[in-house]
């Protein structure tokens, strides 16, 4: 019972960082229907600036904490969303209207380009960091049992919930978020109604780099290592929550990362950890199958 | 207020527009009137950028408007009910009305006068766009495109499969808008003539040319538009 505890406090940490990634996923989608297969790169590239962004200001050695880390926080945030925007303006957007397969393969030659890019100009080695949020709660302890809620996971479930409390708010309430949905439905429609259809897109891309790079964040600070190559399996991991939720649903990338996290831990802690990435790609597989729309995806009803 | 000359446009390779010029002066309603496939609907969409003039010049309040993206047309006070009304279906009624003026925030937005011409909407307020009647949509289209508060309402059919009942209602909401909301309207149908009976002025299109003009009481009479359009009705 203790193991199952904890194993749910881990999983809901990882599937926060699913979560996050996931909704750049389905929200691009959602607006011009490309899955856009960088955005895993684009969460490496927010690791990365966090851990120079760390390195740099010195956290974890005497600094104050949390004013380091919402400075590393801000930082991963603005660099990454310029990697977003400048992904989108120079490798999509000449693209758009071409054939669907064109967006599909220029996107896999970004993701390429930013390995490469992030490779050539970090090294290719590991890069590991000290902890640095260290310590945590415990609720009981029963003989060699103990279930503890750990600081940095506390702190990472805080500020995904805070993080999607004001996207969806944004989303929900604000003209952008209105102009955002209604691009989503019907982009011609959009631009009839004055919508400057471009910058939507734009801004999409910047707000999915955003909470990408604040995933990156956490990765770094979770984990403790890096590479260049991180963004991939991640990446993937978190298109399939997307898939999951149903592609195109935002609170469905949520519930995705949420369930991907859950299973990835279980596994891991039920069964074997080398087969948990065969876990979450063979749910993505039986997804596809049985329903391939997702979660809360629905095939569109509409009445004409 | 709208002096389009010359205008011609493709899609692809096929000329949909040909040579077209028209004029809408402050304060009318100007119907074009023409089949199926005449290039109704081309010319509204030129009008508004979304198809590009490949020749000729719109001019909109003195402004060259035909090299401009659609977005900056329509917030010089142009507004489109297009073809097919295009309300979103997942957004209720309220955020369909909402999103006709995408840059002004909620408590900045006056429905009351929309309201007030479709009180059917303000029934159906919280309802999704995609669960509502023909008719309802339509309404909800045309309320759409008041938001912005235009000083140009473009129409495109808005009769189109409606019941006549309906269709009257719709005719006579858009002589409101004309005169209450003092708002010019460019009206497209294929219902001759309902459009003709509404409206100043008219266009006849024929395969994307500009065939007979005029008032349109003087439209209403002439024998080849009688003979095309009007017979049977």
């Amino acid at each position: 019972m203790e193991y199952f505890l904890q194993q749910l406090i881990n999983s809901l940490t990882l599937g926060s960082i699913y979560g996050l990634i996931a909704i750049g996923y389905t929200m691009v989608y959602g607006i011009i229907g490309m899955i856009n297969f960088a955005h895993g790169d684009v969460f490496m590239i927010g690791s990365f600036v966090s851990l120079i962004a760390m390195v740099l200001l010195g956290v974890g050695t005497g600094a104050f904490l949390p004013l380091a880390l919402l400075i590393v926080l801000l930082a991963a945030i603005l660099v990454t969303s310029v990697y977003g925007w400048t992904l989108e303006r120079v490798a999509y957007r000449p693209l758009r209207g071409s054939f669907r397969l064109a967006a599909l393969i220029t996107a896999l030659g970004a993701s390429i380009f930013l390995q490469n890019f992030v490779q050539v100009s970090q090294g290719a080695k590991i890069k590991p960091i000290q902890p640095i949020i260290q310590g945590g709660f415990t609720f009981f302890e029963n003989g060699s049992m103990v279930v503890s809620f750990s600081y940095l996971q506390i702190f990472i479930i805080i500020i995904t919930v805070i993080l999607l409390s004001i996207f969806s708010y944004i989303i929900s309430k604000t003209p952008l978020g209105r102009s955002q949905r209604a691009c989503e439905q019907d982009l011609t429609m959009s631009k009839l109604l004055g919508i400057n259809v471009d910058r939507t897109i734009s801004i999409t891309f910047i707000i999915g780099a955003s909470l990408a790079s604040v995933a990156g964040m956490m990765f770094v600070l979770y984990y403790g290592v890096i590479d260049f190559f991180i963004g991939f399996l991640t990446g993937i991991k978190a298109f399939t929550a997307a898939v999951l939720g149903g592609i195109g649903s935002i609170p469905g990338a949520v519930i995705g990362g949420l369930l991907i996290g859950l299973i990835e831990t279980f596994w891991s802690a039920y069964f074997t950890i080398e087969y948990k990435d065969v876990a979450v790609f063979g749910i993505l597989v039986i997804v596809l199958i049985f329903r391939p729309y997702g979660i809360l995806g629905k095939p569109e009803v509409e009445k004409v | 207020m709208l002096i389009a000359k010359n205008i011609s446009s493709y899609y692809g390779n096929i000329q949909a527009l040909d040579n077209i010029s028209i004029e809408v002066n402050k304060g009318e309603i100007v119907s074009i009137i023409g089949s199926n496939g005449a290039g109704k609907s081309t010319l509204l969409m030129t009008l508004c950028g979304i198809v590009p003039a490949k020749t000729g010049s719109i001019i909109f309040n003195d402004t060259e408007i035909s090299t401009l993206p659609t977005h900056e047309i329509i917030r010089m006070g142009v507004s489109q009910s297009p073809e097919g009304r295009r309300i979103f279906p997942k957004l209720t009624v309220y955020e369909n009305l909402l999103i006709g003026d995408p840059l002004k925030r909620e408590k900045d937005i006056n429905l009351e006068f929309i309201f007030e011409i479709f009180p059917r909407l303000k029934e159906r307020i919280n309802q999704r766009g995609g669960t509502l009647s023909g008719g309802e949509q339509q309404m909800l289209s045309i309320g759409r495109a008041l938001v912005s508060q235009p000083s140009l309402l473009l129409l495109d059919e808005p009769s189109l499969g409606l019941a006549p009942i309906i269709v009257k209602q719709i005719f006579e909401t858009i002589k409101r808008i004309n005169k209450e909301n003092d708002t010019t309207i460019l009206l497209v149908e294929q219902n001759a003539f309902g459009a003709l009976k509404l409206s100043d002025r008219g266009y006849v299109l024929v395969n994307g040319k500009v065939t007979i003009s005029g008032e349109s009481k003087q439209l209403l009479e002439n024998p080849e538009i009688k003979k095309a359009y009007l017979e049977g009705v």
